[in-house]
């Protein structure tokens, strides 16, 4: 924080010996959670932005995990010193809407930099996940992905797999799994991250099933969870039934088991779009495809939902910071950024004129697991059960589900049991985060 | 009796102590209230609607299952620690006397782990033992162990009470050391003469002479166990697999900071402090009374 300080303290300096306009400068703090690669965007991008105009100066600070940025932010709020901007998870949006007199909707700000805010220039899979039941856009869809499949080439080529058709459904992976272990191409056929954000909510979504009633939350705060209807029993007892003999390996809650796969000891893994990154690093012989399907669900696939994290307004600011932030905002949804934010880092762009620009450049031919992602959101209108999962204690209920699937994947209890035993505490907690 | 110091000066006494209650008051007395206060409130994260509730909260925390799941884990993840730590403390230290040469750097070497910050000792052994790329993970499966401790709750127990002893045993190590030193040699001799062997002269004589010291650390080391081995279980476990090592501390954190649900968080904590100060009333009451100062 000293260093922060001190560094602030000398680009202020700088700035003042440099331009006598500097005196009438809004700084704009900007909360986020961003590490590496991406903490470097954060950074160039405010750099950018501060050049570019002498009107506003954004002031990025890094303030820990996703988690961890969320209290901070809240603890400030409490404490009536909130940041501007704060970067908020994808499954702290339910918190964040839920507290209506605390933020600023990004909509709202947006007109307020002077320019009419058009809706229908954003991807619109993006902005409905972001947006209030009447379609106001709530928060600034920063980084966003959606989770896809990733093989390992050569360990397909080991187990006699074609190499470049990845399984589709479910039933194909499983086999495919199965089929890697048992030639002993990998010690184990397939892992995933985040079961709960993977396997539960975009599982529901890609076969179009319902995750919970109230369109999984989007249409209201009172939820019953639906996810121990038999599609999802059937899959998550396929799950255990793999893990007995270590055809599939549980890595961890969140990202852990991207070690996993990375070490090459898993053939097949599905994990965020974001992920890529990482993988391309590592110098893997890798290939891509879209996340698995049900083969006998109706309608699958439909479409997958953001994950990833968007930007946050407070309520409460002085008027010119909201200026600065929207003039930020219109910055970061310019074509070129976009588009070369999305081909860098590997997040969805947000406008739709990224895409295309992205598109004619040819970038996809080269890169076609940068289009997947895009491809699985847009590909279909969305129905009730893909709109996303929206709840006001999502985080406490991934808990809840990872707590129970760990249960499981020890063989302590059935799928069946498991996400009975996940509804009925869940639904619990649901009422209870919404005082009832 | 210690001699009492009488103060002409009304006023001085409690100048002097002034400091010391200041300190008290800001980072105890008002934290502990407003914890009290906040245990009894029903609020939402951001503190734009709350609700008085009196103990509603503190009813709701005692009958979830999960509350008095995070007991047990928590007693029996202190009796372990204080008992590893202290059990290879007390080893150690009796081997270290009886090294000869280069003693000093022996007791330096086994200080050093007290150094390590409770996440770093976390993250040290999460990656020796992790399943897929620890190196002492290999080992246990060669010795033919399925090791997992990301599914298997006792595993994952155990790796957290390993760390977090671990941690403890240098802190143990440097109080028994002194004990021991404390310990007239002659006393040991003269039952070594009358024909005392090792294992009896250390039972009846050096033993029950370390009781104070033996006593001091198990209220600390009861007091690490409770409130300092955090840091180690959030960088190993994260309080899973299931719910196989949430202490109380580590439920505070989590149904406060992770599921932002403040009046249970508070309930907790305040429980916690009820805990604790029971537990030091009782060790210092009833347990102190039996230990023979020598």
């Amino acid at each position: 924080m000293k260093t922060l300080g001190f560094a602030a303290g000398v680009a202020a300096t700088i700035t003042l010996l440099s331009s006598t306009s500097a005196f009438a400068v809004t700084e704009i703090s900007w909360w986020h959670a961003m590490t590496g690669a991406n903490n470097e965007v954060v950074n160039q991008l405010s750099d950018e932005f501060n050049k570019s105009q002498s009107d506003y100066k954004i002031v990025p600070v890094f303030k820990g995990t996703y988690p961890e940025t969320l209290n901070a932010g809240i603890a400030a709020f409490r404490a009536k010193q909130p940041p501007a901007i704060m970067q908020v998870f994808d499954a702290g949006t339910g918190t964040m809407m839920g507290a209506e007199g605390a933020i600023k909707p990004v909509a709202e700000i947006l007109s307020m930099g002077g320019q009419a805010f058009d809706k229908s220039q954003y991807l619109p899979g993006i902005v409905a996940y972001y947006s209030k039941p009447d379609g106001t856009m709530l928060s600034f869809p920063y980084n966003s992905s959606s989770p896809i499949l990733y093989y390992n080439k050569d360990i397909f080529q080991k187990a006699g797999l074609d190499v470049d058709n990845p399984p589709k459904t479910w039933d194909q992976v499983w086999d495919a799994a199965k089929k890697i272990k048992s030639s002993g191409a990998a010690p184990c056929g397939f892992t995933s991250t985040w079961l709960s954000w993977i396997h539960t909510e975009n599982f529901a979504a890609w076969n179009n099933l319902s995750y919970g009633t109230n369109e999984n939350g989007i249409g209201g705060t009172d939820v019953e969870l639906k996810i121990n209807a038999p599609a999802f029993v059937k899959h998550f007892q396929e799950l255990a039934d793999l893990a007995k003999d270590g055809t599939f390996k549980y890595g961890g809650r969140t990202s852990e088991a991207k070690q996993i796969f990375l070490a090459g000891e898993c053939g097949i893994f599905t994990e965020s779009s974001g992920g890529l990154g990482d993988i391309v690093k590592s110098g893997m012989n890798y290939g891509t495809g879209q996340l698995p399907y049900e083969a006998d669900a109706a309608g699958a696939p439909q479409n997958t939902i953001p994950g990833g994290a968007s930007l946050w307004v407070f309520a409460g600011l002085p008027e010119e910071q909201y200026k600065g932030v929207a003039a930020f905002f219109n910055f970061l949804s310019q074509t070129p950024i976009q588009a070369r934010l999305h081909q860098v880092s590997g997040y969805l762009p947000v406008t739709l004129a990224a895409y295309e620009e992205t598109k004619k450049s040819g970038f996809y031919d080269k890169n076609p697991a940068r289009e997947i992602p895009i491809k699985q959101m847009m590909g279909k209108a969305p129905t009730e059960n893909s709109k996303g999962v929206r709840l006001v204690n999502l985080p406490q209920v991934r808990d809840i589900e990872n707590e129970e699937l760990e249960k499981m994947l020890a063989g302590q209890q059935t799928a069946q049991q498991a996400l009975d035993n996940t509804v009925a505490r869940g639904n619990k907690a649901i009422q209870e985060a919404i005082g009832n | 009796m210690s001699p009492r110091v009488v103060f002409p000066n009304k006023i001085l006494p409690y100048l002097l102590v002034a400091p010391q209650l200041a300190i008290t008051l800001v980072f105890f007395y008002w934290p502990a209230s407003q914890a009290l206060r906040q245990s009894m409130l029903r609020e939402d994260p951001f503190g734009l609607s709350s609700k008085f509730v009196w103990f509603d909260n503190f009813k709701k925390v005692l009958s979830d299952p999960n509350y008095l799941n995070s007991i047990q884990v928590t007693a029996i993840f202190s009796i372990s620690v204080a008992a590893v730590a202290m059990g290879t403390a007390l080893l150690l230290a009796v081997m270290a006397e009886k090294v000869v040469r280069s003693r000093g750097l022996y007791r330096t070497l086994m200080i050093w782990p007290y150094a390590v910050a409770p996440a770093i000792a976390g993250m040290l052994w999460l990656f020796l033992f992790n399943p897929s790329i620890g190196s002492l993970a290999y080992g246990l499966r060669w010795l033919g162990i399925n090791w997992d401790p990301l599914l298997d709750g006792s595993q994952a127990m155990a790796l957290v009470v390993a760390a977090a002893s671990w941690k403890q045993i240098s802190y143990n190590f440097l109080f028994f050391v002194a004990g021991l030193q404390a310990i007239p040699k002659t006393l040991i001799e003269a039952a070594a003469i009358d024909g005392a062997k090792p294992f009896k002269r250390f039972w009846t004589i050096v033993f029950p002479l370390l009781a104070p010291t033996t006593f001091f650390l198990l209220v600390v080391n009861t007091v690490y166990a409770f409130f300092d081995t955090f840091g180690i279980i959030h960088a190993v476990t994260g309080g899973g697999p299931g719910k196989a090592t949430e202490t109380l501390v580590y439920k505070v954190y989590n149904d406060g900071f992770v599921n932002l649900i403040l009046g249970d968080s508070a309930a907790q904590s305040v429980i916690l402090m009820i805990i604790v100060i029971a537990l030091t009333a009782i060790q210092f009451r009833y347990v102190e009374k039996k230990v023979h100062y020598g």
